[in-house]
């Protein structure tokens, strides 16, 4: 394993394969927080330069985190196909850039080697690829999954209707969730963050949507964002759960933050399939993004990116139906500006795709932070082109009880029509007979919430 | 200049162009030049002196041209603060919609620079400390500094508060100062008697300027309280950046994890009202003393 690079005349020497990854990223104030990026342009190169070079035997051999000390780590190493990995250690992450440009490639062909890949494998090619690069691989990547509904079919994109209110006020919800679906907004999920973190509330919301979803005929999933055990108790309790949700992280010490583990996520998957409302197989939700390890102290050394990769390697064993990327969410001490949100989103979706998971984005920002909406715009659009599988719907962008700014319903409708994409199809259907959507665009009539108001 | 004389002058200005351009003694572009600065109208001089300026319309307005039912739509307007009943131009947001979504950003990336007024501080007649982080950029970039309190702030800690107490309040600015401005006094009076109403023993509450929410872990080693419940600014949203979390821990040690603490968030006028907050946080405190634990634990034994 060559450690040692020289770029034109200056030579640069690292410590381990965990410099290397970390030194190899593009900037970020978190990794930059923790004192783990490169110190220079040069250096970041030099990086880059001993990344190529290296085999993913190599990476095989030197996990970030050891196996015996890590959760996240065992379940990467233990989910791994060792034919495939066999068939592809010799190559190094250089080698492996190419393969995944190279138009003989497809995406079958990536799905398959993607189980023979580890999640530090994963997110080491991602730091040698440049934007177009991650938008070309991802675009290659379509992963399907199926709740109540199928994600992810090509020429579609969905999204979630996020219709958040502060104090989890039923009406207050319902009127937003109406304007979201007016706009064509909701295929994904509808999805609600609720305050009161109860079985009560919990199953307030859940019955009130599910019953909304039977009354309007609805073709889609529901899902209440509230902590794991919550859910599983309301399940318990009889409350209908399409979706379980969880957000999940890298590492065991930020699980344990989260009050999650691989044991709990096992008993919630299982009760999910015996006791939950929808068809499946695919019954969970995940919620990632680059920072939350450092942002609970709990990174141990390792940059974001790569325990962002780390996450999706935990996730993938739960066959989740949906896994939303929220890297823009927590503030300037992760992610400082739009420029780097824009990046993150863009490597989160990559990395998503490659471990064969159904990705989605949120492109967001914090009021916190350095970053716009015309920043959010970009990173929404780029993300479309690279095939998010679906994205958030926030009224006018802006959750009044997250604080911070997400794709509106008018961003989804754009979206869809700048790139000639369509809903689901139960879900178009569905827009069709409301009078909402004809041909893929906009109705007359569309935007309207009143139209649920008979 | 009146209208018609202006329209005269461009005539007569014309043709004596049209002459010399046929003649040869202008050229072509020459012409087009002249043409089009004789054909301006004279500036309108803006007065500066009026009233009348450019806002917002109110916020409660309905946007949908020819909605199906205008009154749901005003109904529904009424139900949440959210963004709803905004209409579109095509797909996209109306241009009063797009403008105020950028003055409510303009505003909300203002408030995190705030600092809680000494004049506030001082009629809330409550000490002062301040976290490890000694300026708001600091505070912003550097979050383990805001996780721990200064040294002098440790000390006054030490020196000034009772100890062994079984809850001690702690203000923290956290993200939000006017959070802390806007809820304060309607909120702790209401908890402090929630609490000693039940014959809560209660520790003097005082602020942490530039502090986080582990903050409160530090304060909890020194006065060894049972419960310590910090009141912190969230980050401020476009919708209001004047929310309120509170969060709690019971006897936080080396091992506390992040999901030990219990925290009820949104407290502000639209969300649940900072009175109101004072009674339920009273319950929540109680169920935390009996129960010996907070966060997921506690949820787990309900
Ligand atoms: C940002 C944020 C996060 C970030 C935290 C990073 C950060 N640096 O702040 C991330 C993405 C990691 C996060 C995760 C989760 N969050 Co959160 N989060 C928020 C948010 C939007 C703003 C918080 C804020 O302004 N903090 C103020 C600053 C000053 O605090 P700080 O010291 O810088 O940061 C700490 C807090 O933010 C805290 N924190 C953030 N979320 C949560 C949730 C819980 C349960 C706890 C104990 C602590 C906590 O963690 C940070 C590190 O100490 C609030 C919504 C709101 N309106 O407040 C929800 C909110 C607090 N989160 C919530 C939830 C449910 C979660 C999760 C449990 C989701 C899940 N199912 O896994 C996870 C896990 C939390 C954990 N145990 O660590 C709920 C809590 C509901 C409740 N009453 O229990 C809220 C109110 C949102 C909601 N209504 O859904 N969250």
């Amino acid at each position: 394993m060559i450690l040692k690079a020289k770029v034109y005349n200056k030579i640069f020497a690292f410590q381990s394969l965990k410099e290397v990854m970390s030194k190899a990223n593009e900037e970020k104030s978190g990794d930059e927080l923790v004192g783990i990026a490169a110190k220079s342009a040069s250096e970041r190169v030099a990086a880059k330069l001993v990344l190529s070079n290296l085999t993913l035997e190599d990476i095989y051999n030197n996990p970030v985190i050891p196996y015996e000390e890590d959760e996240v780590t065992r379940a990467i190493y233990d989910g791994l196909n060792l034919r495939i990995y066999q068939e592809i250690k010799s190559w190094t992450v250089g080698y492996l850039r190419e393969y995944i440009l190279d138009h003989k490639t497809t995406g079958e062909n990536l799905l398959h080697i993607s189980r023979g890949l580890t999640s530090e494998m994963i997110a080491a090619v991602a730091k040698l690829m440049s934007t177009m690069d991650l938008v070309c691989g991802s675009k290659k990547l379509r992963v399907q999954s199926h709740c109540n509904t199928t994600l992810g079919i090509p020429g579609t994109l969905a999204f979630r209707c996020q219709p958040n209110h502060p104090t989890d006020s039923v009406e207050g919800m319902l009127a937003s969730l109406k304007e979201g679906l007016a706009y064509g907004s909701g295929d994904a999920v509808i999805g609600i963050n609720p305050v009161e973190d109860n079985v009560e509330t919990v199953s307030r919301l859940l019955d009130t949507v599910k019953n909304f979803m039977i009354k309007w005929e609805i073709p889609t999933q529901n899902c209440v964002l509230a902590h794991v055990t919550t859910q599983m108790k309301a399940i318990e309790k009889g409350a209908p759960v399409d979706l379980v949700f969880q957000s999940i992280a890298g590492t065991h010490k930020a699980n344990d933050a989260f009050g999650v583990s691989a044991a709990i996520l096992d008993e919630a998957f299982a009760l999910a399939q015996r006791k939950g409302s929808a068809t499946g197989p695919n019954l969970m939700y995940f919620e990632t993004g680059q920072g939350s390890e450092v942002s609970l102290d709990a990174h141990l050394g390792v940059d974001m990116m790569t325990l962002e990769a780390r996450t999706y390697g935990f996730a993938r064993g739960y066959r989740p139906f949906m896994t939303n990327n929220v890297s823009g969410f927590i503030g300037p001490e992760t992610i400082y500006s739009g420029r780097e949100v824009i990046r993150a989103d863009l490597e989160d979706l990559f990395m998503g795709k490659l471990h064969g998971l159904p990705m989605g984005i949120a492109p967001c920002y914090t009021n916190h932070m350095k970053a716009d909406q015309n920043d959010q715009e970009m990173g929404t659009l780029l993300c479309a082109m690279a095939g998010s599988n679906f994205f958030m719907g926030v009224p006018g962008g802006d959750d009044v009880m997250l604080s911070y700014q997400d794709t509106s319903y008018h961003d989804d409708a754009s979206t869809r029509e700048i790139l000639g994409l369509r809903p689901l199809p139960e879900f178009e259907q569905w827009l069709e007979k409301m009078g909402i959507l004809e041909n893929g665009k906009l109705t007359e009539r569309a935007g309207d919430p009143s139209i649920f108001d008979k | 200049m009146g209208v018609e004389n202006n329209e005269l002058e461009k005539v007569i200005i014309q043709s004596v162009m049209e002459e010399l351009a046929r003649k040869g003694l202008l050229s072509q572009k020459g012409k087009d030049h002249m043409m089009s600065a004789a054909m301006m109208d004279t500036p309108i001089v803006p007065n500066l002196q009026s009233e009348e300026m450019v806002t917002f319309p109110p916020q409660e307005e309905m946007q949908i041209a020819n909605p199906f039912n205008a009154d749901a739509v005003r109904a529904m307007k009424k139900l949440t603060p959210a963004r709803i009943g905004i209409g579109r131009a095509g797909t996209r947001p109306k241009t009063m919609s797009l403008l105020r979504f950028l003055a409510d950003h303009a505003v909300a990336q203002d408030a995190v620079f705030l600092d809680v007024s000494e004049e506030f501080l001082q009629r809330m007649n409550m000490m002062s400390v301040q976290s490890a982080a000694a300026s708001k950029d600091e505070f912003l970039q550097r979050p383990e500094l805001g996780r721990r309190l200064s040294e002098e702030a440790a000390k006054s800690i030490a020196e000034k508060c009772e100890k062994n107490v079984q809850v001690q309040i702690l203000i923290v600015d956290g993200l939000s100062s006017s959070a802390i401005e806007a809820n304060i006094p309607d909120l702790l009076p209401a908890l402090m008697q929630g609490l000693k109403s039940s014959g809560i023993k209660v520790g003097a509450p005082f602020f942490i300027k530039n502090g986080r929410v582990w903050v409160q872990d530090h304060v909890a080693s020194i006065v060894n309280c049972d419960v310590v419940i910090s009141l912190i600014g969230e980050r401020p949203g476009l919708g209001t950046a004047e929310s309120l979390s509170a969060y709690m821990i019971y006897r936080p040690d080396e091992n506390t994890v992040e999901a030990d603490r219990t925290v009820i968030s949104n407290i502000h006028k639209g969300g649940i009202p900072p009175a109101e907050a004072g009674a339920h946080l009273t319950d929540v405190i109680k169920q935390i003393l009996s129960a010996k634990a907070s966060g997921v634990k506690l949820n787990q034994q309900k």
